[in-house]
């Protein structure tokens, strides 16, 4: 019978939320092509977490080694390159996490399997699939297809895939032999480091003024912490005001910083990246403002402002304070 | 130290107005500014400290047509020592993987310890070039880097994981890593600085020069292929406050105290 291997997701004894992500599509194309879909699980003392996959999947492909205690690409992939070229899978689904893009490029050529990353739609086309990946920054999307017969791999877009809740599998759990021994590793995981803890925390406002990269200067910053200020609430940023080093990093909402769920999110100047959408979509009223009619955060928000945002803000202060006093 | 950094000109999207060509396979180019790849910027800028500090060289590798030597130009106005462009028309329509081949003929051809490449590219976001030809080559890679020691042979390194937690990763040398935006301040470019290295070469390789066949590029050589663009279904989206400014800030007002945003 046809298959699809998922990779399960985890971190620091907990599986992160992808795998239920990456779990769910391959249930659904496995549906559409008579398939059965497989959980590998890789890690050190996961049966746990195995018995949790286990009403998700056919079967839960365990490969327990104290090797796999952390991720380290080169160990997952000696130990995937085994697990896939034995059990022959029509498509390997993986995140397109930190390590999923860690991993599966590195696998996919190693076991000359045509990859599609980052997709945000993937459907049964024939033998193949029909992919959707986007192009600058989420401005456009784009159908692509595979050029090449399968087997396939495809990574998919953390948060892009709809958790579908269906009836348990009665599942297997099947413990598989770890290929791994002692020979040394060029890469060795050392330890983690968890963010510093800064003098705010803004996952706990209740209002929260962001500013994106629409801010252009750091000398600008003020001009949204006095709104802030007077919302009562706290300042927090998308990526580009941390790479640029105008807020500290415990600022940052998205993927890679914190999930904000504050009562209302003012979003200024922030296009809405999915990595920063990705961090703020739980806030319960969104209000942007943002000079591109186009930026998608105008998608995501309840209310927008088409504007220039050192015209607008300054106007809206203003407003704010004769308002307040009356 | 001899480092390698595989870099890439692309238009700068973040602030423009995005509209699809008639070919329906691309955006219309003409009145986009181009520029080098964010994450690659970060690259070069890292690649150039650790020279500043350990001796050694910088070459810059980008595939593209002529439009590119611009972005190698501005590497060396950084401070990089060497530039390579691939061209060659048959490498029209790579995709990540059939780019990552290219890339690695080329690395194999200059002395290196290190590869940098961005963690993506700005324009198709693969995220996916830096870490195949690490693979091609045979070496190890280790990608997400947002800060970096060089120690005796090896490196230790710092990936970016979600929610602000990172994991401290040791490696052997040679490696490729692939670079996060954030981990430096890239230093600023002066036209003047650019003229000043206007002239210096910039070495072109063709498939023929980098023991691949045509067929191995390009289109034939990817794995994938783009059908069209469209642009993003938008959703509900959000309700437009229109009007003069001072109105649209009473309504935002309202709004606020309605939604709780006044404390």
């Amino acid at each position: 019978m046809k298959k699809i291997i998922a990779l399960a997701e985890h971190r620091q004894g907990e599986l992160r939320d992808i795998t239920w992500e990456v779990l769910s599509k391959g249930r659904q194309l496995a549906e559409g092509m008579g398939a059965e879909v497989e959980v590998a699980l890789l890690g050190k003392g996961v049966k746990k977490l195995a018995e949790a996959l286990k009403p998700k999947a056919n079967r839960v492909l365990l490969v327990e080694d104290d090797r796999l205690e952390a991720f380290n690409s080169e160990t997952y992939q000696k130990v995937l390159t085994q697990l896939i070229t034995e059990r022959k899978p029509s498509l390997t689904l993986i995140g397109h996490t930190a390590m999923g893009m860690d991993i599966a490029p590195a696998l996919a050529v190693q076991l000359k399997m045509p990859l599609a990353t980052d997709c945000i739609g993937v459907d049964v086309a024939g033998e193949s699939f029909a992919l959707t990946r986007q192009l600058y920054g989420g401005k456009v999307n784009a159908a692509v297809s595979f050029r090449k017969n399968g087997p396939y791999m495809i990574t998919l877009r953390s948060g892009g895939f709809p958790v579908v809740e269906k009836e348990a599998f009665p599942g297997e759990i099947v413990s598989i032999p770890s290929p791994l021994t002692d020979e040394g590793l060029a890469k060795r995981f050392l330890q983690y480091v968890e963010a510093a803890v800064g003098e705010v925390d803004i996952t706990q406002a209740d209002v929260l003024v962001s500013v994106g990269r629409g801010i252009k200067e750091a000398e600008n910053i003020p001009l949204v912490k006095e709104l802030a200020d007077m919302l009562g609430g706290a300042l927090s940023c998308s990526r580009p005001v941390v790479d640029k080093k105008w807020l500290p990093k415990d600022r940052q909402v998205g993927t890679s910083g914190k999930t904000v769920k504050p009562k209302v999110y003012v979003a200024i100047g922030i296009s809405g990246a999915f990595q920063h959408v990705a961090g703020m979509k739980g806030a319960g009223t969104v209000i942007a403002i943002n000079k591109d009619p186009k930026a998608p955060i105008f998608s995501v928000a309840n209310y927008g402002i088409v504007a220039d945002l050192f015209k607008f803000v300054p106007v809206l202060k203003e407003k704010l304070k004769e308002l307040k006093k009356s | 130290m001899n480092i390698i950094v595989c870099v890439k000109r692309v238009p700068e999207t973040a602030d423009a107005d995005v509209v699809i060509d008639k070919s329906g396979k691309d955006i219309e180019r003409s009145g986009l500014v181009f520029d080098l790849n964010e994450w690659d910027n970060y690259a070069i800028e890292e690649a150039i400290m650790l020279k500043e500090k350990m001796g050694g060289t910088v070459t810059v590798i980008s595939m593209g047509g002529e439009d590119s030597n611009e972005s190698l130009r501005k590497c060396m106005a950084m401070g990089a020592d060497d530039a390579v462009r691939l061209t060659d028309p048959a490498f029209v329509g790579s995709d990540g993987f059939a780019t990552a081949k290219a890339l690695a003929e080329a690395v194999r051809k200059i002395p290196h310890d290190l590869v940098f490449a961005g963690v993506q590219a700005e324009d198709d976001g693969f995220g996916q070039v830096g870490v195949a030809l690490a693979e091609i080559l045979g070496i190890p890679h280790v990608s997400l880097v947002n800060s970096l020691e060089v120690q005796e042979k090896k490196m230790k390194v710092h990936r970016e994981l979600e929610g602000g937690l990172e994991e401290v990763v040791e490696v052997d040398l040679p490696a490729v890593l692939t670079i996060q935006t954030g981990i430096n301040q890239p230093r600023y470019v002066s036209i003047m600085g650019i003229r000043k290295v206007a002239k210096k070469e910039i070495k072109t390789f063709g498939v023929s020069d980098l023991n691949l066949k045509p067929e191995d590029v390009g289109l034939s050589g990817s794995y994938i292929q783009l059908e069209k663009i469209f642009l993003p279904p938008v959703g509900e989206g959000a309700q437009m406050l229109e009007g003069k400014p001072e109105d649209i800030a009473s309504k935002v007002f309202d709004i606020l105290k309605d939604k709780g945003g006044l404390t």
